[in-house]
């Protein structure tokens, strides 16, 4: 389980989540220094979540960059509401990070 | 599609790593809704294909706003921001972020929960100068918005 950098601020009723994962996010079109390929090893799946609600999950392929960005907005956080941000890889791995809004 | 198409279509290989993915989906919690990767779209290697794969041929729509660099040094992060006013378009349940020269144009799909912001940031690698589209559905239609962006060293180094 990789740790997810994570942040939440709430102004106007809206709430701006930013999420920094690391991750090598390997195409699998790529080859090492002695020609082998580097096995593609992408996150495939992400979710963000507002206490109990899924406020946005996305698929992604191995086109997004390395150590990724993501950052959403959604309605109806209040102050010290738990946001909790997952990811899956395509080969098993996962990453979790929790913040509370502020 | 239903998952008995889906299954007879695919490849050994890709079949093993669905139901891994699926044992990591059950394994997660149970508020997460329903997964649903649209293979078809991932796996095109144009970007006809890949728009295919997410439901046809979408329109024009002013209400996206989608900002790319114009210039990007490092095509290996390319910072995109997709924004959807939703007076102007309302019920944008998914937003995918296609780059039409990569190997595989569709780059990330996001599936948006009802009643809240229209609004993504992230990075994609972008290997060569190209137009990058923001496509979203709202209400069963597919609309878009394209931008192109120059790269002067490209993505696929990594």
């Amino acid at each position: 389980m990789s740790r997810i950098k994570i942040r939440a601020q709430q102004a106007d009723g809206v709430t701006e989540v930013k999420a920094l994962m690391r991750h090598p996010m390997e195409t699998g079109m790529r080859k090492d220094q002695a020609g082998e390929s580097i096995p593609a090893h992408f996150i495939t799946e992400v979710a963000v979540f507002h206490g109990e609600r899924t406020v946005m999950q996305g698929y992604w392929g191995a086109a997004v960059s390395a150590n990724p960005f993501l950052g959403v907005r959604f309605k109806g956080g209040e102050a010290g509401d738990t946001v909790k941000v997952t990811w899956v890889d395509n080969q098993g791995g996962t990453g979790e990070g929790e913040t509370t809004i502020r | 599609m239903n998952e008995q198409t889906q299954l007879a279509g695919i490849s050994r290989r890709r079949f093993l790593g669905w139901t891994a993915l699926l044992s990591v989906a059950v394994s997660l919690p149970a508020r997460v809704w329903a997964w649903a990767r649209p293979e078809a779209a991932f796996a095109a290697t144009g970007i006809d294909a890949a728009l295919t794969g997410l439901g046809g041929t979408p329109t024009v729509h002013d209400a996206i706003q989608f900002t790319t660099p114009d210039i990007a040094e490092n095509g290996a992060v390319v910072p995109i921001r997709i924004e959807v006013d939703s007076a102007a378009l309302p019920n944008v349940s998914k937003v995918s972020v296609l780059v039409e020269m990569n190997p595989n144009p569709m780059a990330a799909v996001f599936d948006i929960a009802p009643d809240t912001e229209v609004y993504i940031e992230t990075r994609v690698k972008v290997a060569q100068t190209c137009n990058l589209y923001a496509v979203v559905e709202a209400d069963g239609a597919l609309y878009m918005q394209s931008r192109e962006t120059k790269v002067t060293l490209g993505g696929c180094g990594g």
